[in-house]
């Protein structure tokens, strides 16, 4: 998988124009803008520039970037990396732990006031753009009652951001786990345990949450490699966040090749690791799954 | 689906009957209904141009706000547009695209998923193979990328939302597939000597039409949103060609200042999505028979628990 996304995002960054343009300025000869293209190697056929960076990557040698002048690229996504993992984590930390205990009130009393609360709210939050949810925030929060400020500055400035990454998430998991703990409260051995006279915090928090909790793993995952995999980069720049949202908007415009490839590189090995550790989690919550 | 008028009849009937008993179903189709008209009709619906104005109507408060005026009811925004025709403009570029990206990667991705799933053996693991690793993509990452490399146009926008869109109606179609080919009628119809083409789409297909619809509408949902955050990153359509979400990005500096220019563009996208997934609520439930059984007879319990206990 890894191996594809880099064939692909090569030739698509090799399609977006010419970075000489963007590094040299307007009144640049001619001669000047080919003896830069060869000293970068762009002048070569495309297949001879894959085999190069195929290779230097096997060697971890990711290249130079060409907007952030002579500095190796990796180097420039692991100074960007912390910002997004932080914003990662928060984000998700807080979406796992609400969207448990919420899905479960709402299960425990189907058709009662909490659960039809929580299922219009997640109705309405997942109606709205996520930019819209991360500017509300900063309107109400920032601007109007002036609890937390924005942009750098104490750890207090990363609480909106997660939120605003939270938010969604919590909607699509909440329902999830409202459902998934539905159907298990109504099967035969929550019924059993409850003949037996199991107390009923027990059967829901020990029986029913770990096998309702399977398709809450799945779904978990996949928010974890979602945000993880670019889509970060509405918050980041809406809080104007340097993470590696911003950067590779930044790459993109500026049309720093290798730097593309790093970052999409870099997050290609991020996914894999993350679904790694899905099928580890699962293996724990069902001890029916063999790992293959 | 070449429906005679008794099946098409049978089929339909209990779908509008189960319209007026669900309220927020009701309630999302009338008002995507409205507007989509407003939509196709915006030149005669719009007071003003999408790029009509000057400096000199800059900055007028909405109807509600301080020297608003019914002359511009949204108000306007700094370039002097009248927010209200900018957004029904907007809402006409965004559902055209949205319209588009669903028939197209709905076409594309149900033929894939309905030539893997019948053909079956290494076709099918080749192709499937092929859309678990475009899933694994980060998506968004390569969409902008290639916005980046065939730039802002509607038609552009099309084929790179298409093109990340498509695989979620393969993998559907093909498990329907598979779990309808070993059907006896199925097997009855190859023995009669049905050609293939008749056996997909005269007794398989028509098997897809609740899943597929649904799916349809939910990710006509996901494709506006997904428009309006391209657009917001600066990665969408360009001046003077407007969207749901160019206009939603326009506010973007004035967040401080005048916070109604993204508060007005994020409540007409939120309603609209809203809309639509009422919609695909109602159809969920409306063209599925199982489900129709399951909510009568939810009722019924409901209605005999109710009666008991009086």
């Amino acid at each position: 998988m890894v191996f594809g996304v880099t064939v692909v995002v090569f030739v698509a960054t090799r399609l977006i124009g010419d970075p000489v343009n963007f590094i040299l300025p307007l009144s640049a000869s001619l001669e000047q803008r080919e003896q830069l293209r060869a000293d970068l190697g762009f002048d070569r056929p495309i297949l001879v520039q894959f085999w190069d960076y195929i290779t230097d990557v096997f060697t971890l040698d990711f290249g130079t970037s060409t907007k952030f002048t002579n500095e190796e690229t990796i180097d420039v996504v692991f100074r960007f990396l912390p910002k997004t993992l932080q914003l990662v984590a928060a984000g998700m930390l807080v979406a796992f732990v609400v969207s448990l205990v919420l899905g479960m009130l709402s299960a425990v009393k189907p058709g009662k006031i909490t659960d039809k609360l929580l299922v219009g709210l997640s109705l309405i939050g997942l109606s709205m753009p996520q930019f819209f949810l991360a500017q509300i925030l900063i309107v109400l929060f920032s601007v109007r009652f002036g609890w937390v400020q924005i942009g750098p500055g104490p750890w207090t400035h990363m609480i909106l951001p997660a939120v605003a990454l939270a938010l969604p998430a919590i909607g699509r998991l909440a329902m999830t786990v409202r459902s998934a703990m539905i159907d298990e409260l109504n099967s035969q051995y929550v019924k059993a345990a409850k003949a037996k006279g199991m107390r009923r915090k027990r059967i829901i928090a020990v029986h029913a949450l770990r096998n309702a909790s399977i398709p809450f793993v799945t779904l978990a995952g996949w928010e974890f490699i979602r945000a993880l995999a670019g889509f970060t980069v509405v918050v980041e720049g809406v809080f104007g966040l340097n993470g590696m949202g911003s950067l590779a908007i930044l790459a993109i415009r500026e049309r720093d090749f290798f730097l593309i490839q790093t970052i999409v590189l870099v997050v290609a090995v991020m996914v894999v690791l993350i679904n790694i550790l899905i099928d580890l989690v699962y293996k724990t919550v069902d001890p029916r799954v063999k790992l293959g | 689906m070449e429906g005679r008028p008794y099946e098409v009849r049978a089929a339909t009937k209990g779908v509008f009957r189960e319209l007026l008993s669900d309220k927020a179903g009701a309630f999302g189709i009338i008002l995507l209904g409205i507007l989509v008209l407003v939509a196709i009709f915006a030149p005669w619906v719009a007071p003003y141009g999408p790029t009509e104005g000057s400096l000199s109507t800059a900055n007028i408060n909405p109807v509600w706000g301080e020297g608003g005026s019914w002359s511009h009811i949204l108000g306007t925004d700094p370039q002097g547009y009248d927010m209200l025709s900018r957004l029904i403009y907007g809402l006409r570029t965004t559902l055209l695209i949205a319209t588009a990206v669903v028939v197209i990667a709905g076409t594309f991705g149900i033929a894939v998923g309905l030539f893997s799933g019948y053909k079956g053996g290494r076709t099918d693991r080749w192709i499937m193979g092929y859309v678990d690793v475009q899933v694994a993509f980060p998506g968004l990452l390569i969409a902008m990328i290639m916005i980046a490399v065939i730039g802002g146009s509607k038609l552009a926008l099309i084929f790179v939302l298409s093109f990340n869109g498509w695989m979620v109606y393969a993998r559907m179609t093909r498990g329907v597939v598979l779990s309808v080919k070993e059907q006896p009628y199925v097997e009855a119809a190859e023995l009669v000597g049905c050609t293939p083409k008749r056996i997909m789409f005269r007794h398989i297909l028509p098997n897809l039409v609740s899943a597929i619809s649904t799916l349809a509408v939910l990710e006509f949902a996901r494709i506006i949103l997904a428009e309006a955050t391209l657009s917001f990153l600066g990665l969408g359509l360009v001046f003077p060609d407007v969207s749901l979400g160019i206009v939603a990005s326009a506010g973007r500096d004035y967040i401080f200042s005048t916070p109604r220019l993204i508060i007005i563009p994020g409540i007409a996208i939120s309603i609209l999505v809203m809309s639509v997934n009422f919609a695909a609520s109602w159809l969920r439930v409306a063209l599925d028979p199982r489900e129709r059984d399951k909510r009568f007879a939810a009722s019924a319990i409901s209605n005999n628990g109710s009666g008991a206990g009086q």
